[in-house]
């Protein structure tokens, strides 16, 4: 063979091999984290997991009740504000962001707060709210994570609402039905299922969010429903005691791991099902 | 709207011209107070999003006077950060975040650039999506799981077997060497540099594969048709049609990796001292805050740290914000040959 071509096909070939080397890195991390999850946490899983609450340090046994409860109502909470406020802005972005500088301005500032550090969202909410009433509650953990969730919200609602055909709106408006209705009862309807992947999708980044609970809910060690006062949640919970000295702190925190790994994942994988299956075109 | 619609009308019902009328015009009315409504509604949604980053801008800025005002603009160039005698400075922990994104970066954008390259052009159909979830999924793993598993699997192994061969090849190269030089602890920049690198990947590739998937198949056809080979196709075709793209992606990636806070927190070593080894433990300006907010006793301190996080946030806005116009320049590019 021409050497030219023979040098052509060596550097293709080592091209293409790399490739496929760096697609089998991302796997093999992505089965190794996995794959130790279920090894460590699964000698945490039990019954007590869901039924006893925090242990006090040197004590034995225990579980993660007030934890996952905490983490529940926060995540809960959060969800409930940050659905209707982010779909609404979502509205507005599709329905009149069209050489609109405002609505522009908007879209660039979520895009930002999209991956804005989580931290400082922890840190502003401490200043506004923690600082002023002086004590951490779970109250502030859920503005902190409702703040997080809103641009995850009003992104997907925004690109949703635009992937609606205008012959759809067209028709509504030949009507006669006011913008109002159009925008909710027919663009909003149409995408419904990909506006529920946006929820789902924002369920999932709140849900192991750690860093902007930390100055916000804290933690609590005992069993408490009063949003009001510092509240147990999962991720503080877990990077406390996995950075704890205690045999037992430290196999609640990989359970914990667990726990919250794959209902993140499921969410991931069940919004993706949503939307590929109910999804027009 | 304005037309005049009473003649059909009149053709169509012998209703009293004057009734209809007033009821169409009522109608009309209560629809456009309606819409007025619902666009200043949900225009009061949109604009919260906008008060909180200013909110944020300006609760960090007033956070952070004291610090300035004790130690003037050199508090980014300072080295002491020492809370038992109240000296602060920004230096240590603005090296810790540079350093750890900047390692996470070299290894993130050619492994992304892999995989990319791998889902839009290698892999068989079927195998597509699978793939592409895998990814998708490693980007949905919490941070915090990325630090246990950082410091309790990864880590030890690390130590043993990585870093010694690090040290015994590129620690001897001049120049780079004393990089590669100290303590073999497992923990410090360079490891936390590294599960930055997997934490991002996936936001990388992700983009990447967007923006190659966006490269009209005329343009690569007629390069196969020319006898290019795949490599060549991506390499000369690919990759300078998308070259915006790609560096906005790869900013994106920066962007998160600057604000990265629990996986770093476990990893770094939370040591507040320069060092010129990357073995040596170190803070970034988020673990920082993270340890030591909570526990911040002095006015000073916890100014310090709202001084921090401005300068954090100051970074991130600022990479954010070009790898945005980065990306919109491209997609209006979509289509154009």
């Amino acid at each position: 063979m021409n050497p030219v071509y023979r040098k052509r096909l060596l550097v293709h070939r080592v091209g293409i091999a790399l490739s496929v080397f760096a697609m089998s890195i991302g796997l093999i991390f992505l089965l190794w984290i996995l794959t130790t999850l279920l090894i460590k946490g699964v000698d945490g899983l039990s019954l007590f997991l869901f039924t006893a609450d925090t242990p006090a340090p040197g004590s034995d046994g225990g579980g993660l009740r007030n934890a996952i409860l905490g983490s529940l109502m926060m995540v809960g909470l959060s969800t409930a504000v940050s659905t209707p406020i982010g779909i609404l802005a979502g509205i507005y972005l599709a329905e009149y962001g069209e050489g609109n500088w405002f609505a522009q301005v908007t879209r660039f500032v979520t895009d930002i707060m999209l991956s804005a550090p989580s931290i400082v969202i922890g840190l502003f909410v401490y200043a506004l709210y923690v600082a002023k009433v002086n004590h951490f509650s779970g109250y502030a953990g859920s503005i902190a994570l409702s703040l997080i969730a809103v641009p995850v919200v009003v992104r997907t609602t925004d690109n949703m609402l635009r992937l609606v055909p205008n012959s759809l709106l067209e028709a509504a408006f030949a009507l006669g039905a006011p913008r109002w209705k159009v925008a909710t009862m027919v663009r909003l309807r149409a995408v419904k299922a990909g506006v529920i992947t946006g929820v789902l999708l924002a369920l999932a980044r709140i849900a192991g969010e750690t860093a902007p609970l930390l100055f916000t809910a804290l933690n609590n060690q005992f069993f408490s429903a009063n949003m009001n006062a510092p509240m147990a949640n999962l991720p503080v919970v877990i990077y406390q005691f996995a950075m704890s000295p205690y045999d037992n702190w430290r196999e609640l925190a990989w359970a914990g791991a667990l726990i919250v790994t794959f209902t993140v994942l499921l969410l991931n994988i069940l919004s993706r099902t949503v939307f590929s299956q109910k999804t027009p075109n | 709207m304005s037309a005049n619609p009473a003649s059909a009308i009149d053709l169509m019902k012998p209703v009293p011209l004057d009734a209809e009328q007033a009821a169409m015009h009522s109608t009309m009315r209560n629809q456009r107070i309606q819409d007025f409504i619902f666009h200043k509604t949900t225009m009061l949604f949109a604009a919260s999003v906008l008060f909180v980053l200013i909110g944020i801008i300006i609760s960090l800025i007033m956070g952070a006077i004291p610090a300035f005002k004790e130690f003037g603009p050199g508090f980014i160039t300072r080295v002491e950060w020492d809370p038992v005698n109240d000296q602060y400075g920004a230096l240590i922990a603005i090296v810790g975040t540079l350093a750890t994104s900047f390692i996470a970066l070299l290894i993130a954008f050619p492994v992304s650039f892999g995989i990319a390259l791998f889902l839009t052009e290698i892999c068989p159909v079927w195998l597509r999506r699978p793939m592409g979830t895998a990814v998708e999924l490693l980007a949905g793993v919490p941070s915090i799981i990325y630090g246990m598993w950082g410091l309790f699997v990864f880590a030890p192994l690390f130590a043993d077997h990585v870093q010694p061969l690090l040290k015994s090849t590129l620690g001897n190269v001049p120049g780079i060497g004393h990089l590669f030089s100290g303590p073999m602890m497992g923990i410090g920049i360079l490891t936390a540099g590294l599960i930055l690198a997997i934490m991002i990947i996936p936001f990388i590739a992700s983009v990447m594969r967007d923006v190659f998937e966006i490269v009209p198949a005329v343009l690569k056809e007629s390069a196969y048709g020319l006898g290019c080979t795949k490599w060549e196709v991506v390499r000369k075709i690919v990759l300078p049609y998308t070259k915006t793209g790609v560096v906005g992606g790869v900013m994106l990636g920066l962007g998160r990796a600057l604000g990265e806070t629990m996986a770093v927190t476990f990893v770094i070593g939370n040591a507040n001292k320069l060092s010129w080894s990357l073995f040596a433990a170190g803070n970034s300006i988020s673990s920082t805050l993270a340890n030591e907010f909570a526990e911040a006793e002095s006015a000073l301190h916890v100014s310090s740290l709202f001084a921090l996080a401005l300068i954090l946030f100051a970074i991130t806005f600022i990479v954010l914000s070009a790898a945005k116009l980065m990306l919109a320049s491209m997609s209006r590019r979509e289509g154009v040959k």
